[in-house]
């Protein structure tokens, strides 16, 4: 009988060789030996959270990061209505690419907050700052997660904060990309209440903000 | 000695003078000229106005000809969104589906107004300089070109999934790689900069890059006539240092998060290291910081030569400050005369 620590083990090795067939199997196999969904969720988030690290530390790739939220989210996906589970729609959350037109990050994003069973809206890419800060107010989103590839669209999450406090929005700004990660205090000089070095750290954040955190 | 010696005896891993600057200027030309990015790279004029005119202010050893990196992508009918204070990036894919690269062709390089204008810039720098200051071009690598023809997840998918279409994007990537480098260094260029950052293994695991990428550098690097600087644009290249040099590359632009100490010994008399100053922390630096990071890098990787000092990016970006730079400047020379006395 494996240990959860095992069992992370070999999924990892499996998301990071982008084998989308063992993987189902791996998912089965556990599924067999844990009940409940909660467990899978935890499977994933900590796989998924090691694969984060393990980029940071520079020994995993940006596609093995990717292949592994999208294999997640498609496994994640696959068991929800068979185990006749809702999504986690509280707190409401929306994810969006500010300016550019590189949707990446939005994509890892999305898949790894899919995969921990969240559902969330997603703005799309090439947003402007009004069709966000419209949008944002429009579906009283509460935790905004915002994606940059470029310095300037980064800079411009300040504008965004500024657009939705004078609106009277309480919503929380989660940013990341390229800008955010090769400049560690950038997130705080737009305003943000919170950045992702990586992807992986997404589900870490709204863990706390819905706790009541940061 | 004059710019180009001194680069060379870095190049060649010998002591110059002292560490070449190689402040990789591009937009900030604009910000020179005060006038609007999408008027300034709209004539060729401009661009080598701006580009002497910094060469003076900051005493840079090299002139970049570099616009934007998606001036490529004009040239396959693709999108350039410009804004008024950053790089003009790539607009929605022109690539909408895998199926869409059976149909698709390389581009003549006379059909593109944007590469004619970098290419016209060339010329008259090179008529200017000779071969006193080093020109360098950029050609992004037909590995890293398709995250702006199809967007990255969808080359990623090409990449992993569908090797016989992707085979077929290289080839025809290659030769416009090959063709626009080429034409470069026709109008004066010295050398190439191949901005390649999938390459790094920040993107591409090493196992996948060896089967894909490592092999379209080393056919298209053999087949540009001048020499190459390899640019990981701030992604880690450690790893993949002895990689890199099979391709026959002279230079690695290399990030801000390497360990200095790791990079250059691995790099010694082998390859070039040009960089690795933060270019985005650069925006909030004092001109005292800016100093103690200049000498930090030339105390741990300028001895021996083999030091460009640069960003770690490419391009400095449009909001950090002149004083910073001039202060970069001083720096290196405060502290960059051969022999080094920082050993």
């Amino acid at each position: 009988m494996m240990d959860m620590s095992q069992w992370t083990d070999s999924f990892e090795r499996t998301l990071l060789q982008i084998d989308r067939v063992q993987a189902k199997d791996l998912f089965a196999d556990f599924h067999r030996q844990h009940d409940g969904f909660q467990a899978l969720e935890v499977l994933t988030a900590a796989t998924l959270e090691r694969i984060g690290g393990k980029w940071e530390e520079g020994t995993v790739s940006l596609s093995q990061v990717y292949m592994s939220g999208v294999i997640c989210e498609e496994l994640i996906e696959d068991y929800l209505p068979r185990l006749s589970i809702s999504r986690k729609n509280d707190p409401r959350l929306a994810i969006a690419v500010l300016l550019d037109h590189h949707a990446l990050g939005k994509r890892i994003v999305t898949s790894i907050v899919r995969a921990g069973g969240y559902d969330l809206l997603d703005f799309g890419q090439g947003v402007e700052v009004d069709e966000l800060v419209r949008l944002t107010l429009e579906h009283r989103v509460e935790i905004l997660l915002i994606s940059t590839l470029m310095l300037p669209s980064a800079l411009r999450v300040r504008e965004v904060r500024e657009k939705l406090t004078a609106a009277g929005s309480r919503v929380k700004i989660v940013v990341g990309g390229a800008p955010f990660r090769l400049d560690g205090t950038l997130w705080e000089s737009v305003g943000a209440d919170a950045d992702g070095k990586n992807a992986s750290d997404i589900l870490g954040t709204l863990e706390a903000m819905t706790a009541g955190g940061r | 000695m004059n710019s180009m010696e001194r680069t060379l005896a870095a190049i060649t891993h010998t002591e110059g003078d002292r560490v070449p600057l190689f402040l990789l200027l591009s937009l900030y030309g604009a910000k020179e000229l005060q006038i609007p990015i999408r008027e300034y790279f709209s004539n060729p004029g401009n661009v080598a106005r701006a580009q002497r005119r910094m060469q003076a202010k900051y005493r840079n050893d090299v002139l970049y000809t570099f616009s934007y990196a998606p001036v490529e992508i004009e040239a396959w009918g693709g999108e350039v969104v410009f804004v008024d204070d950053g790089p003009p990036n790539s607009g929605e894919p022109f690539l909408r589906s895998i199926e869409d690269i059976e149909k698709l062709e390389v581009p003549e390089i006379a059909d593109c107004p944007g590469l004619l204008r970098v290419l016209e810039t060339t010329s008259i720098l090179k008529a200017e300089v000779g071969s006193e200051t080093p020109i360098v071009g950029v050609a992004i690598s037909p590995f890293s070109l398709p995250v702006m023809q199809m967007g990255f997840e969808k080359y990623l998918e090409l990449m992993i999934f569908h090797p016989t279409e992707f085979d077929r994007l290289m080839r025809i990537n290659e030769e416009f790689c090959v063709a626009w480098a080429n034409a470069q260094l026709e109008a004066g260029a010295t050398a190439i900069c191949y901005f390649d950052p999938l390459a790094s293994p920040l993107m591409v695991e090493r196992e996948r890059y060896l089967a894909t990428g490592h092999l379209v550098a080393k056919r298209t690097i053999a087949r540009i006539k001048g020499p190459t600087a390899t640019h990981l644009a701030s992604g880690i290249g450690l790893p993949i240092v002895d990689d890199l040099i099979a391709t026959g590359t002279a230079i690695i632009g290399f990030s801000a998060d390497e360990d200095l100490d790791r990079m250059k010994a691995a790099c010694r008399n082998r390859i070039c290291l040009l960089g690795n100053l933060n270019a985005l922390e650069m925006r909030g630096w004092s001109p005292s910081r800016a100093a103690s990071e200049v000498k930090n890098l030339i105390a741990k990787a300028g001895a021996g030569g083999g030091l460009l000092l640069a960003d770690n990016h490419g391009e400095i970006p449009f909001q950090v400050p002149e004083d910073v730079l001039l202060a970069v400047s001083d720096a290196v020379r405060e502290f960059g005369g051969y022999p080094l006395a920082l050993r």
